[in-house]
C-alpha cells in the first residue's frame, strides 16, 4: 500500500533528521515544559516530543493510521494511548503458515465429506468418488500441518490424553478422532482395485463404508465451524473481535470449498447438488464477512491495510467469481464448473489465510490492546458513575 | 464454593480444580515504588530455575536489556524515565544541570526495530535487535557513545524538567482464571495446589496455544526445545517450604512473597500509607477479584497507567465469552449441515420436474 509506506517514509526521514541533530534537539527538548498537553504530541515539531513520549508510543507511523482508512473518524485519540517503547503487550502466536493451511484444508475436507456422503445416498459415483477421495487428501494434509506445527511434534498424541470443554483445541482433536475413521473407511473403498472387490475384506469395507461415512458426514458442520472458536478463544484482538462472526465465515468457507471441489471433479450432470451447497456457501462467507467487516471497531484497521487486506479482498474476489460462475455456467459447462470450483477454492484459501495474518499482525501493535482495553474501561467507569452498584 | 470457574470472582482456585486438603494459595505482591532495579530478581530466577541466557544485547530501551517476559525471561524489570516526580519528593536535582531524559531517542531507535523484529518482538531479550530490514526506508540513528557534557548543561534553569525512573520486576500472574491453562490441549498446564499455574515440561508437546491465551503476553515457547515455559513461582522450593527465588533475592521486598489474602490486606495498607503520602497516582494492578481474570496471584502496586509498564489495562480470560463462541459456532454448524442437506434435497427436486 502505498500510501502507508509514504507516511512511513516521512516519519521515518524524521527519525534520521533527528539522528543528526540529535545534540540540537537535546536542547529544543529542554524548552518543552514537562506537561505538555497530549494532543501537541503527534505534531511533528520537537516541542511536543517529549510529551509524546510519555503520551504515546514514539510510533508515529503507526498511530497516525488510525485517521485514515477510508475517512472514518479515530475511534479515540490517539494521544491517549501508551506503551513501554512501543514494545508489544501481547505475544505474537507462534503458529506458521501451517496453521492457516490446516484451517482451509480442514474445511475442505469437512466440506467434502458432506458432498459425498450426500452423493452416496442419491447415488452419485462420480461425485461420491471425488468427495471421499477430496476430503482424505485434505484431511492428511491437515494432520500433517497440525503435527508438524507442533513445538514438539513425536509427543502430538499428548492431545489425546485429555478432553478439556475449556481448550477448543482439546475439543477440535476429538472431533477429529470422530470426523476422521469415517472418512478413512469410505475412501479407502473408493481405492480398492477391481480384481479385490470379491475378497472378504474388501465386502466387508463395503458394508461398513457407507454408514461410516455418513457418521464423518454428521461430525463434518462440527469440523467446519470449531476452527474458528479455536482462534477467537484467545487473546489475539484480531481473532478474538472478530469471534461473533468468523464462525459463519469459516463454516461459509468450508461449504464453498467442498462444493467447489466437487464441482472441480465431477462431471456436470452429478454435480448439482454441490454446486447448490457452494453457492449457498459462498453467498454466506460473502455476506458474513461483510457483517464482520461493518462490525469491528479499532481492529478494522488491521483488516483494511496491507497484506490482510489484500488476501481478503482477492478472497473476496475470487469468492463473488465462483459464486457467479456456480449460478450461471457451471450447470452448462464442464470447463466452466472447473473453474468456478477452482475459484472457490482459492477465495477460500485466501479467506483463512487472511484472517490468520490479521491475527498476527494484531499483536505486533500495543495500540490494538490498550486502546480497546481503554475504552471498555472508560465505559465501565461512565455506567458505574450513573448507576451506582447496588451492594448486594 | 462453586460458580465462577470460567470467569469472575472465584475464592478457592485449588480447591476448584480439584485438590481436596490443600495448602492456602500464594503469590507475590510486587511494590514498584520501592524497585530499585538491580534485577537481581531477574538473576536469582535464572539461577535457580536454570532458564538459559537468551542474549546479552543492548535493546536500547533504558537500562532494560532484558525486554520482556518470555520462555526464558520469567522476571523482567522494567525501567521507564519521566520527566516528573513521585507525589512530594524531591528528586534532588534543584539548581542541577538536569535535562530530560534521553527515552525518546531511544523510543524512536527501538520502534522500528521492533517491528520489524521476529515475531513483532515478541521474541525481545532473546537476540539482538538487529537494524531495520530496509535500512533506506527506516533509517535508524545508533544511540552512540555517552556524550561528556552533563546532560542539561547547555540549558538554562527554565528548561530543566523534574524526573523520576519507574522500575518495576514483571512476572506470570498466575491468574484465577488462567487463559494459558485453559487452552491447553494436553493437560501440561496445570493449577498447582498452591494454587499456582505450571507446565508439565514432560507432557508439553509444543502446540503453542497457551501463547495466544494469556491476555499479559507473558508465556512463550522456547526456541530449540519446543515447549512452553514460564515462571513456576518456584513450584519445587515451595514444596520445600522456601519463598521463591526472586523474592528471596530481592534487597528492598519489592518482591513480597506470602499467602493471597495477606498479600491484598498489607497491598491495600500500602496503597493507603502512599497516598496519605501524598502520592496519589499509585494504584494496585491485579488485586481486584472481580476484574476479567478473577484477580492476580501476582499482584502489583505501580505508580502510572499499566500501559507504560507495557501490562494490559483492563486483561480478560479469553474463556470468559467461550459459551457465546460455541453458541455461535453451533448456529453455524446448523446452518452448515441445512445447506448440505438442502443442496441434495433441491438437487432431486428439480431432477423430477
Ligand atoms: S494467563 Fe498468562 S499471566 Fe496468567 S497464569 Fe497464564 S501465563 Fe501467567
Ligand atoms: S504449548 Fe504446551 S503448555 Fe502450551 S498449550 Fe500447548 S501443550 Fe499446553
Amino acid at each position: 500500500m502505498t500510501e502507508r509506506e509514504g507516511t512511513s517514509h516521512s516519519d521515518t526521514e524524521r527519525v534520521g533528521e533527528a539522528a543528526a541533530q540529535a545534540e540540537n534537539r537535546d536542547i529544543d527538548q529542554r524548552v518543552a515544559p514537562p506537561a505538555e498537553p497530549p494532543e501537541q504530541s503527534s505534531e511533528e515539531g520537537s516541542i511536543g516530543r517529549e510529551a509524546q513520549l510519555f503520551q504515546g508510543s514514539g510510533l508515529g507511523r503507526r498511530r497516525r493510521r488510525g485517521g485514515r482508512g477510508r475517512g472514518e473518524p479515530t475511534v479515540v485519540p490517539d494521544a491517549e494511548f501508551r506503551s513501554y517503547y512501543g514494545r508489544p503487550v501481547l505475544k505474537a502466536p507462534v503458529w506458521e503458515w501451517k496453521i492457516a493451511a490446516y484451517l482451509f484444508a480442514g474445511g475442505l475436507a469437512a466440506g467434502s465429506s458432506v458432498v459425498a456422503a450426500g452423493a452416496d445416498l442419491t447415488g452419485r459415483p462420480a461425485l461420491r468418488r471425488a468427495g471421499w477421495l477430496g476430503s482424505f487428501a485434505a484431511l492428511l494434509a491437515s494432520l500433517y500441518f497440525l503435527v508438524s506445527d507442533l513445538g514438539r511434534p513425536e509427543r502430538f498424541h499428548h492431545m489425546l490424553r485429555v478432553l478439556k470443554p475449556t481448550s477448543p483445541m482439546s475439543v477440535g482433536t476429538w472431533i477429529l478422532s470422530v470426523f476422521g475413521p469415517g472418512v478413512g473407511a469410505a475412501a479407502v473403498r473408493e481405492l480398492v482395485p477391481r480384481r479385490w472387490r470379491r475378497t472378504w475384506p474388501a465386502r466387508l469395507l463395503d458394508r461398513l463404508a457407507r454408514p461410516l461415512g455418513l457418521s464423518a458426514a454428521v461430525t463434518a458442520p462440527g469440523v467446519a465451524s470449531y476452527t474458528a472458536v479455536l482462534l477467537s478463544h484467545t487473546a489475539v484482538p484480531g481473532w478474538n473481535e472478530v469471534r461473533d462472526e468468523l464462525p459463519f465465515v469459516f463454516a461459509g468457507s468450508a461449504a464453498a470449498s467442498g462444493g467447489g471441489f466437487g464441482m472441480l471433479c465431477a462431471p456436470v450432470e452429478e454435480a448439482a447438488p454441490a454446486r447448490v451447497f457452494a453457492a449457498v456457501g459462498a453467498a454466506g462467507e460473502l455476506l458474513a464477512a461483510k457483517r464482520m467487516e461493518q462490525r469491528m471497531g479499532l481492529i478494522g484497521e488491521v483488516y483494511r491495510h496491507g497484506k490482510v487486506h489484500r488476501l481478503r479482498r482477492a478472497s473476496e474476489v475470487l469468492t463473488l467469481a465462483g459464486l457467479a460462475g456456480t449460478v450461471l455456467v457451471a450447470g452448462r459447462s464442464r470447463s466452466g464448473a472447473a473453474a468456478s470450483g477452482l475459484a472457490l477454492l482459492a477465495g477460500s484459501a485466501l479467506q483463512r489465510f487472511g484472517v490468520f495474518e490479521a491475527g498476527m499482525e494484531s499483536t505486533k501493535d500495543p495500540r490494538y490492546v490498550v486502546v480497546p482495553q481503554r475504552e471498555r474501561l472508560a465505559a465501565r467507569e461512565a455506567r458505574a458513575a450513573v448507576a451506582p452498584p447496588d451492594p448486594g | 464454593m462453586t460458580g465462577n470457574r470460567i470467569s469472575g470472582p472465584l475464592h478457592d482456585v485449588a480447591g476448584e480444580a480439584g485438590h481436596d486438603d490443600h495448602p492456602p494459595r500464594v503469590g507475590f505482591f510486587t511494590d514498584t515504588s520501592v524497585c530499585i532495579g538491580c534485577k537481581a530478581c531477574e538473576v536469582a530466577c535464572k539461577e535457580w530455575n536454570a532458564v538459559p541466557e537468551d542474549g546479552l544485547d543492548m535493546l536500547g530501551m533504558s537500562y532494560d536489556n532484558t525486554g520482556s517476559l518470555g520462555a526464558n525471561s520469567w522476571r523482567h524489570v522494567a525501567f521507564i524515565e519521566q520527566p516528573r516526580s513521585t507525589g512530594r519528593q524531591d528528586p534532588g536535582f534543584l539548581g542541577l544541570p538536569t535535562g530530560p531524559t534521553g527515552t525518546s531517542i531511544m523510543a524512536e531507535a527501538v520502534g522500528p526495530r521492533l517491528r520489524d523484529s521476529e515475531r513483532g518482538g515478541s521474541e525481545l531479550g532473546t537476540g539482538p535487535l538487529d537494524a531495520p530490514k530496509a535500512e533506506s526506508e527506516h533509517p535508524v540513528q545508533e544511540l552512540g557513545m555517552p556524550a561528556f557534557a552533563r546532560p542539561g548543561d547547555a540549558t538554562g534553569a527554565e528548561g530543566r524538567t523534574d524526573f523520576r525512573w519507574l522500575m518495576a520486576s514483571d512476572v506470570c500472574k498466575h491468574c484465577t482464571h488462567a487463559g494459558c491453562l485453559d487452552v491447553c490441549p494436553t493437560g501440561a498446564l496445570f493449577r498447582t495446589e498452591f494454587g499456582t499455574v505450571v507446565v508439565q515440561q514432560d507432557i508439553c508437546n509444543g502446540c503453542g496455544y497457551c501463547v495466544s491465551g494469556c491476555p499479559y503476553g507473558v508465556i512463550d515457547r522456547r526456541p530449540h526445545d519446543g515447549r512452553a515455559q514460564k515462571c513456576t513461582l518456584c513450584y519445587d522450593r515451595l514444596h520445600g517450604g522456601l519463598e521463591p527465588a526472586c523474592a528471596k533475592a530481592c534487597p528492598t521486598d519489592s518482591i513480597q512473597f506470602g499467602e493471597l489474602d495477606e498479600l491484598r490486606e498489607r497491598a491495600d495498607r500500602r496503597l493507603a500509607q502512599l497516598h496519605e503520602l501524598g502520592v496519589g497516582e499509585a494504584r494496585l494492578y491485579g488485586r481486584d477479584p472481580d476484574d476479567g481474570v478473577g484477580g492476580d496471584g501476582a499482584f502489583f502496586l505501580l505508580l502510572d497507567e499499566p500501559e507504560v509498564y507495557g501490562l494490559p489495562p483492563d486483561p480478560v480470560v479469553p474463556t470468559r465469552d467461550a459459551p457465546s463462541m460455541w453458541r455461535r459456532a453451533g448456529a453455524a454448524a446448523a446452518a452448515f449441515a441445512l445447506a448440505g442437506v438442502g443442496a441434495f434435497v433441491s438437487a432431486a427436486i428439480g431432477a423430477r420436474r
